[in-house]
């Protein structure tokens, strides 16, 4: 390996370490969660390493759970990684130019802390070329995505040694209402929670978790059109 | 119980699902830009998509058939608080989870 190359790659293993402390308890999270559902450690640990998408993966753990059909279960989890293609969309203006099978990898590795070092250090590092770009971003992958399996294995023995006066039904509704609240930095991104929110109570009672899929489409719409206003009326600012 | 084929038809598919759409524009569409609107419909899937989720199994929890309970609304509120506030994806899980065992505790 060149050695600028070399250097990219450490710099990416040591931005992306402080995010042990952020994936670890999150995989081993759906571990218990898993086992408390019934999944043997192998279902667990295989869900993390072909998906290896955190809120996807609790997404269609639950709505298994709730007995929803499997289409909805499917199209509920892909919504809630449907970012992952906007992170696609933004690295491919960095890495669009590397082999096909480096695209492949990338592509699996491509998570929200992945995402986030590796977008970060291109816009620091303009003179950096396709070797460092490439070599960084999976430098911040080497921490990262291996901890998420080897935590989600242990959270999946530990699991079922947790009795049920622990309250785990709960695990889920507290990660997801975490990672969302930083997410509400704008008044439209607040709107489309809090429409969606309304529906999602309003129309519980539709068969096949399908209140679900009215909240969420209502929600996006009206994010976007909030956005749209305030574009139009020149008080917009990117989150 | 969850069915073991609809477990697998859904770990697999979602696989495949997730490796789509992490690959679709690095592996196959290349620099073409995406249309403007679609792109801010895709920016409020999370916040849209979550609370969605979130909402029913606050309001109505189904280890209690559907009871509302005070100590898992505290546990909410407090979470999304923290969180708003201090973007801090942890420490607002902690706090949270803190609130609901205090709460569970104080109802005996």
């Amino acid at each position: 390996m060149h050695d600028t190359t070399r250097s990219a790659y450490w710099q990416g293993a040591r931005d992306g370490a402080p995010f042990i402390f952020v994936v670890s308890p999150f995989a081993m999270l759906f571990g218990v969660v898993s086992a408390e559902a019934g999944l043997n450690v192998f279902e667990a640990l295989a869900f993390s390493v072909v998906v290896i998408a955190g809120a996807a993966q609790f997404t269609a753990l639950q709505l298994l759970q709730d007995n929803a059909p499997t289409f909805v279960a499917l199209a509920s989890a892909l919504a809630v990684n449907l970012r992952m293609a906007m992170y696609s969309a933004a690295l491919t203006l960095h890495l669009g130019a590397a082999p096909f099978w480096q695209r492949g990898l990338i592509a699996y590795f491509l998570v929200d802390q992945t995402y986030a070092c590796s977008v970060m250090a291109y816009e620091r590092n303009k003179g950096w070329g396709l070797a460092q770009k490439t070599a960084y971003f999976f430098g911040t992958m080497t921490p990262v995505c291996p901890m998420w399996y080897v935590m989600t294995l242990v959270g999946a023995w530990a699991g079922t040694a947790i009795p049920p006066d622990y309250a785990l039904d709960f695990a889920v509704p507290i990660t997801f209402i975490a990672l969302t609240a930083p997410m509400l930095r704008t008044a439209a991104h607040r709107a489309a929670a809090l429409v969606s929110v309304v529906m999602a109570l309003g129309f519980a009672w539709l068969p096949f978790n399908l209140g679900l899929m009215v909240a969420g489409l209502a929600g996006m719409i009206t994010g976007a059109q909030i956005e749209l206003r305030l574009r139009a009326r020149g008080t917009w600012v990117d989150p | 119980m969850i069915d073991k084929t609809q477990l697998w038809t859904v770990i697999v598919l979602l696989g495949i699902g997730s490796f789509a759409l992490r690959f679709a524009f690095l592996g196959l569409i290349g620099n073409r830009a995406m249309p403007e609107w679609l792109l801010r419909h895709l920016r409020y899937t999370a916040v849209a998509i979550l609370p969605a989720i979130v909402a029913p199994l606050v309001a109505w929890p189904a280890a209690l058939e559907g009871q509302t309970d005070p100590a898992r609304l505290a546990a909410a509120c407090v979470t999304l608080a923290v969180g708003y506030a201090t973007r801090n994806v942890i420490l607002s899980i902690v706090l949270g989870a803190g609130t609901l065992y205090l709460g569970l505790y104080l109802a005996g």
